[in-house]
């Protein structure tokens, strides 16, 4: 044959015998010289010879060197009509040519041509170049060309093949750019074809665009159905080049089985039982004995074989066929291949989710847990213990959790996690009896503490909380595993939670002394991390109030330097909140503050999402199909029942004499873990339970409240901040104004003081509460305001509007607020965030106005909203020469104001000067000649500028008149600064 | 210390391998093969550190040798071992190469047996290891000769025996130079450097004690002043001194002396031997000028003219000079006209290459040619000239390094200095010797 190209057999014979890398480097750079010189030389070279060198380039480039010229020569071999030479130009373009070359242009050019030629073979290498290149250039220029060959009438079969396979790759990279046209249905009809490779070929592109769109392409099913059932039915002689290893068709079978998966069974019963005989003729020939003893035989039999399977699970129609599959996957399970192993547990979790094969894959039960305990293979161990989860219903719940307990003593680390969460997840959904749910818990905390998430120890104490019948038990079982002398410290928190509330439970027992138990549980303390300490500093506070005979033990511990004076500011803070608690309060408000966890309301289990979130694929597959079983009218409701959260009714918080929780503690101490975990929300909670205080107004409030400002002003929780502050200051306010008519502004007294305060009650009437907090810095700020519903009744259309007086006050202040909803629920409390940017200097005030329902009467309040000026003002601190240039420098008339006027308090130096300082000024002394005059300075920051204010300020007692004398920049700043100081001294 | 010591052929196949220490494993072997000569991208450090073990290898010709230690060793050390082996293997059977290697593993195992000791190296010494080590199979030695063998090993002159005796006392001294240079363009040295070695080789009767004395600053300066090297401190080179940057020498000279008086005495080894090596940096007499004139003529094309200029004494003649000049890689053809010697353009290497057998100084040779290219597709890529680049070799040392005497002295036997005949020879060779274009 002339095409052998001698040299280029020689060429790479040359380089396989180089001895050295360097050798073959002067090999390849001589022979690149060659080519090149041949390229540029005068002569016209053949066809054989271009061919021969870019088959040269193509070898050398495929080494891994670099190639920069042969391309033209590569083109110009496409305008050949020899199919070598077309088809090595083709091959080296789809290789070595990128997609932004300029040749490109050409190379279409080209393929246009040969696609439109009349030579089949043309056609091909054109359709494969395409496909090779795939860029969505091509798909672009050659998508909306393609399906036209796909459908052509006297298209050969491998141009049918090729343009099909070449849609696909092009659908791949860009599926818009593929027209969807009446050439669909005739691409359905392409599955009728006599040739079994463009059959092949086209139910992979069908496969492809159903996804897209399934509605187009329904008529493939009955097509897929009756080409399936001519392949199975068929002999392996038949389908002579398609039989692999005695299997008739194998691939094209597996694509028609997943093409029928995307869509439901068939309607039309022929049909339906047509393909229900293909799956059944498929499940029979895996019984029948093999053909061949080679593994591709038995390979190609088993694929075909699963996605059978896959299909039936898909259909989950025919309980027979689902019987059937599971007893074939069952004789997978203890076949010698891992990996039949791993494929039929696979398939046999989602066996397990339907309700018709979830009794036959129950008989395996033995087999499977067999599997865990004796596999090799880690990933078949994982698959068991998935298909156990999945197989678990009540009736063998606790013989399953069991197997699962033994077995994760030995499990791999890697799968320890995750089996934890099942254990749990299994242990809750299935438990009758909680003493084996707790049993069952605490056992998982022993053997796996390091495995067990926060979310499974918090499910445990929502549980014992909420079940009175196992509290005693838990108490009993925790103090039992904390005698271990090595416990974890999950155990240990849930051990402490448990004592603390129900401690009092076993106290009666000798062995389980109070004392008893508060050693116990503090010989665990030094070995724990700051987050337990602080737990078990809660529960020993609980302990004092269920135990007052240890209370001296409790306050030593307390006391001790170690806790008082720790490093970590959460257990300091517990511990001196505590030992006050402990040591100054009777026992009346101990029980009271300390009183017993409520029950916690009901929600669906958090560490089902835990797992969801671990092992999305699997975990939602089998949730679908729970739901779907779920959807369905049909008998099996009692297991889907099963599958809904756990069986526990439980009243929600009443609001009424709240206190101190424990379940402050978790939240608290766990907030950084994004816990709503346990269904505690501690922010809410806290609020309430500081409004029904303040409302109830008993003797403990008092004490209550005091707790609460001592405790949470410095608190962590910032949310608990604005609740203490509007419960302390509730106490402290005497006068209250009368709900007034709706339109006149009112609370102008409670007004005039946040002057020089921040926080505090704004208004406050029979049915609604308005506290207001509020934080500077620099040209903004920031407005909290709290609105309390004080009656049992909620609020409805409930609405907040700030109405600005002065229309130029747009200008001066940038007013942002975030809206409360439209409804205040009984004693609840909402707030709304206020964001101010102050603009320029301003002088009038914002008004609040509030709107809303209650008791079908619409009532309407108007308030001013608590911002002047001076907030925006900053003290500034300057000797006294600064001073008094700067006094002079603004003596303009316009920029000056001064004020004789009586004294509206008592004239106390110190509380002057408290007001001054909390007004903004700052104090400057050593400036003024007489000392008791004040003297200060500061700066108003606005977006548009800085504002510098001088003040001096001469009292004279006798008179008790003040003469107040302000400098300021801006006209106009000086006498507002004036007249808001004036009212309040 | 050393932990084993192996040679691989190109291939990566172990052709011999010596462990010393048993904290090398069997795996080292492997561990070298695959991360360094299989290496997708060419290792280029010698010393490689492979899961906590160091590797120090050196490449001959297709032959790489690695010494292997898991301690933190001395990395010169080790290569200073590495070289000297070879220096030990080219005196026993010539070139390295894998056939030369697979013949003579018997001897090489036992050099190894000898060379090093627990990984300690012992005597290196080509003259003493033939003494006992030789190529003509077993020899029963005699008593006398084993305990001859041993005295001298152990004793202070390890490298040389007693009794030896020649007719003809006879003494020849090479100092062989090699030159780098990076000249710019337009014709600045960006830098140069020599270094020298000075080897010897030696037919003296006896243990004569041999002075030597050489140009160089310090030693002369001394001399001059009375012992004192502080007086002249920048007024060399046209005294005929050169300044040498560094030298190292041969055990045998007695480095004390060298400190106190700077003078170089030694009792020198019996044979060939490498007495020292230096290096200079200043003042180095350039042998060649290379003058490159590239003009490139459109996309297509390029005319290179080159102009050698030799700078030396007419008298003296260069030999085996060749001239490299790097084309372009997509070049598709060359002409070349040169006035003298042969130019032709080696595809294989992309260079033209100008082979002249002979030139004498002060002469100016020419070559111009011009070359074709073929328009690259990539634009992108431009072309990074190489630079020119020279081999040659001259019958002086570019450094001006001279030997001023070298008188032997032996008392116990009857010849004096007069007696013994001693020939000189200097020898200057391009090391990298480039010109930028």
């Amino acid at each position: 044959v002339k095409d052998s190209m001698r040299g280029l057999a020689v060429f790479i014979s040359d380089i396989r015998n180089c001895k050295s890398k360097e050798a073959e480097e002067k090999r390849i750079n001589k022979e690149l010289a060659n080519i090149r010189s041949k390229f540029k030389g005068d002569k016209a070279l053949d066809g054989y010879q271009k061919k021969k060198y870019v088959c040269k380039l193509l070898f050398i480039f495929l080494l891994g060197n670099d190639i920069d010229f042969g391309h033209m020569e590569a083109v110009n071999l496409l305008n050949s009509n020899k199919y070598t030479e077309k088809q090595i130009g083709y091959l080296f373009i789809s290789v070595l040519i990128s997609e932004n070359n300029e040749l490109m242009r050409l190379v279409q050019q080209n393929l246009k041509n040969d696609l439109a030629s009349r030579n089949p073979v043309h056609v091909n290498l054109a359709l494969e170049c395409i496909a090779n290149i795939g860029s969505k250039e091509m798909a672009e220029m050659f998508a909306p060309e393609i399906p036209k060959l796909l459908v052509m009438g006297d298209a050969g079969d491998t141009v049918k093949q090729s343009a099909a396979l070449c849609l696909l790759k092009l659908f791949r990279t860009a599926p818009e750019m593929v027209p969807l046209g009446d050439w669909t249905s005739r691409v359905i009809h392409l599955l009728n074809d006599q040739h079994m490779g463009v059959v092949t070929a086209a139910v992979s592109l069908i496969e492809a665009l159903v996804k897209r769109n399934p509605d187009d392409f329904k008529g493939c099913v009955s097509l897929s159905i009756s080409r399936l059932a001519r392949i199975v039915t068929s002999s392996y002689t038949d389908l002579q080049d398609y039989t692999y290893y005695f299997v008739p068709a194998p691939w094209l079978s597996v694509k028609l089985l997943r093409l029928l998966q995307n869509y439901p069974p068939p309607e039309d019963t022929t049909v339906r039982n047509r393909l229900a005989e293909c799956l059944e003729t498929i499940l029979n020939k895996a019984v029948e004995p093999p053909k061949s003893k080679k593994v591709q035989h038995s390979n190609a039999k088993n694929a075909v074989l699963f996605e059978a399977i896959s299909l039936i699970i898909h259909m989950d129609s025919d309980p027979s066929l689902l019987v059937r599959a599971c007893s074939q996957l069952g004789q997978f399970l203890s076949n010698r291949e891992t990996n039949l192993r791993y494929l039929a547990l696979e398939s046999m979790c989602l066996l397990a989710t339907s309700e018709f094969s979830h009794d036959a894959v129950k008989r395996h039960q033995e087999t499977v847990v067999t599997a865990l305990k004796s596999e090799r293979d880690v990933s078949v161990r994982q698959r068991a213990v998935d298909l156990l989860y999945a197989m678990c219903d009540r009736s063998n719940a606790e013989e399953i959790v069991g197997e699962m307990l033994t077995y994760l003593e030995t499990a791999d680390y890697s799968i320890r996690g995750e089996l934890v969460l099942k254990i749990a997840i299994l242990a809750e959904k299935y438990a009758s009896d909680y003493t084996w749910y707790v049993d069952t818990i605490l056992n998982l905390i022993r053997l796996a503490g390091d495995f067990v998430s926060e979310e499974v120890w918090y499910r445990v104490i929502q549980i014992v909380i909420n079940r009175e019948d196992v509290q005693a038990y838990a108490a009993k079982t925790v103090f039992e595993a904390l005698e271990a002398p090595a416990c974890h410290e999950n155990m240990v928190k849930v051990g402490g939670y448990i004592l603390g509330e129900f401690g009092n439970l076993i106290a009666g027992d000798a062995r389980s002394s109070p004392s008893t138990q508060f050693q116990l549980l503090h010989g665990k303390f030094h070995l724990c991390s700051p987050p337990t300490r602080a737990l078990l500093l809660s529960a020993y506070i609980k302990l004092v109030n269920l135990f007052p005979e240890i209370r001296e033990d409790i306050i030593a511990v307390l006391e001790s330097d170690a806790n008082l004076r720790n490093s970590n500011v959460e257990i300091q803070q517990r511990a001196s909140e505590y030992l006050s608690l402990a040591r100054n309060s009777t026992q009346d408000v101990l029980a009271t503050v300390l009183e017993e966890m409520p029950p916690f309301p009901e929600r669906e289990s958090s560490i089902l999402a835990q797992l969801r979130k671990k092992k999305p694929a699997v975990e939602d597959a089998i949730r679908v199909r729970g739901e779907k079983q779920q959807q369905r009218p049909a008998s099996g409701a009692a297991d889907g029942a099963a599958a809904s959260a756990a069986p526990i009714a439980a009243t929600p918080a009443s609001g009424g004499g709240g206190g101190v929780k424990l379940q402050g503690d978790i939240a608290g101490a766990e907030s950084n873990t994004d816990s709503d975990l346990l269904g505690l929300d501690f922010g809410g909670s806290a609020p309430a339970a500081a409004a029904g205080g303040g409302g109830a107004g008993g003797g403990s409030v008092d004490l209550l409240s005091s707790i609460l400002d001592v405790g949470v002003s410095s608190s962590s929780s910032s949310s608990a901040a604005p609740s203490a502050a509007s419960g302390a200051s509730a106490q402290r306010k005497t006068v209250v104004v009368g709900a007034g008519a709706s339109g006149s502004i009112v609370g102008e007294e409670n007004w005039h003081k946040f002057v020089c305060k921040n926080s505090g009650v704004l208004y406050e009437n029979d049915i609604l509460q308005v506290g207001v907090k509020c934080d500077y810095q620099q040209s903004s700020g920031r407005i909290v305001v709290y609105y309390g519903n004080k009656t049992p009744a909620p609020l409805a259309q409930f609405a907040s509007v700030i109405n600005l007086p002065d229309s130029s006050l747009t200008n001066q202040l940038g007013i942002q607020v975030k809206p409360v909803g439209d409804r205040v629920g009984a004693s609840e409390q909402v707030n709304e965030v206020i964001t101010v940017d102050c603009m320029a200097e301003f002088f009038a005030c914002p008004l609040l106005n509030i709107r809303f329902v209650y008791s079908g009467v619409a009532q309407s309040i108007t308030l001013k909203l608590p911002l002047t000026i001076n907030k925006f003002m900053q003290s500034s601190e300057m000797d006294s020469a600064t001073f008094f240039q700067h006094w002079k420098q603004l003596s303009q008339p316009e920029q000056e104001c001064q004020k004789i006027f009586q004294a509206k308090f008592p004239m106390d130096a110190e509380t002057t000067k408290t007001k001054i300082l909390g007004f903004g000024f700052s104090l400057l002394s050593n400036i003024d000649s007489n000392p008791a005059n004040f003297v200060g300075a500061g700066i108003v920051q606005t977006k548009s500028g800085n504002i510098g204010s001088l003040f001096r300020l001469e009292p004279n007692q006798q008179a008790q008149m003040y003469r107040l004398t302000v400098h300021s920049i801006k006209p106009g700043v000086s006498k507002r600064l004036c007249e808001l100081l004036e009212t309040q001294i | 210390m050393i932990g084993g010591l192996f040679i691989y052929n190109h291939k990566g196949e172990v052709l011999i391998s010596r462990v010393y220490r048993d904290d090398i494993g069997r795996e080292a072997v492997d561990a070298f093969r695959v991360n360094v000569i299989h290496a997708r991208q060419q290792v280029r450090s010698p010393v490689s550190s492979i899961g906590r073990t160091s590797f120090f290898h050196v490449k001959r010709s297709n032959i790489w040798l690695c010494a292997v230690a898991k301690k933190n060793v001395s990395a010169s050390l080790v290569f200073q071992f590495l070289y000297k082996m070879i220096e030990v293997m080219v005196s026993y059977f010539g070139k390295i190469n894998e056939e030369n290697i697979k013949n003579n593993f018997v001897l090489i195992y036992e050099l190894l047996d000898e060379l090093l000791d627990y990984g300690y190296p012992q005597n290196t010494d080509t003259g003493v290891l033939k003494t006992y080590i030789t190529q003509q199979g077993v020899r029963a030695q005699t008593k006398e000769e084993t305990t001859r063998i041993t005295n001298q090993v152990t004793g202070q002159i390890a490298w040389r025996r007693e009794g030896i005796k020649y007719r003809r006392n006879e003494l020849f001294l090479d100092v062989i130079e090699s030159v780098n240079l990076l000249m710019s363009p337009q014709g600045q040295v960006l830098s140069a450097h020599v270094s020298g070695r000075v080897r010897m080789k030696s037919y003296l009767s006896g243990m004569p004690e041999c002075k030597f004395g050489i140009n160089d600053k310090v030693v002369v300066d001394s001399r001059r002043g009375g012992g004192a090297g502080e007086a002249s401190g920048g007024g060399g080179g046209k005294s005929g001194h050169i300044a040498i940057d560094d030298c190292q020498f041969h055990q045998c000279v007695k480095l004390s002396k060298f400190d106190t008086e700077h003078s170089i005495s030694f009792i020198p080894p019996d044979g060939e031997f490498e007495l020292m090596t230096y290096r200079t940096t200043k003042d180095i007499s350039l042998p060649f000028r290379v003058i490159p004139l590239v003009r490139e003529t459109g996309r297509s094309g390029m005319e290179v003219k080159v102009v050698v200029k030799s700078n030396f004494k007419p008298s003296l003649l260069a030999q085996k000079v060749e001239v490299r000049i790097p084309t372009p890689l997509n070049t598709s053809g060359v002409q070349v006209v040169c006035m003298k010697g042969r130019a032709r353009y080696k595809a294989s290497d992309n260079a033209i290459v100008w082979k002249i057998k002979r030139m004498g100084g002060m002469k100016e040779l020419q070559l111009s040619a011009e070359i074709d290219m073929l328009s690259s597709t990539d634009k992108a890529k431009k072309w990074t000239r190489p630079p020119i680049s020279m081999n040659f070799e001259v019958p002086f040392a570019p450094s001006g390094f001279k030997v001023r005497y070298l008188k032997v002295f032996e008392s116990k036997l009857n010849y004096s200095d007069h007696d013994v005949i001693k020939w000189v020879r200097y020898i200057g060779k391009s090391g990298f010797y480039e010109t930028r274009c």
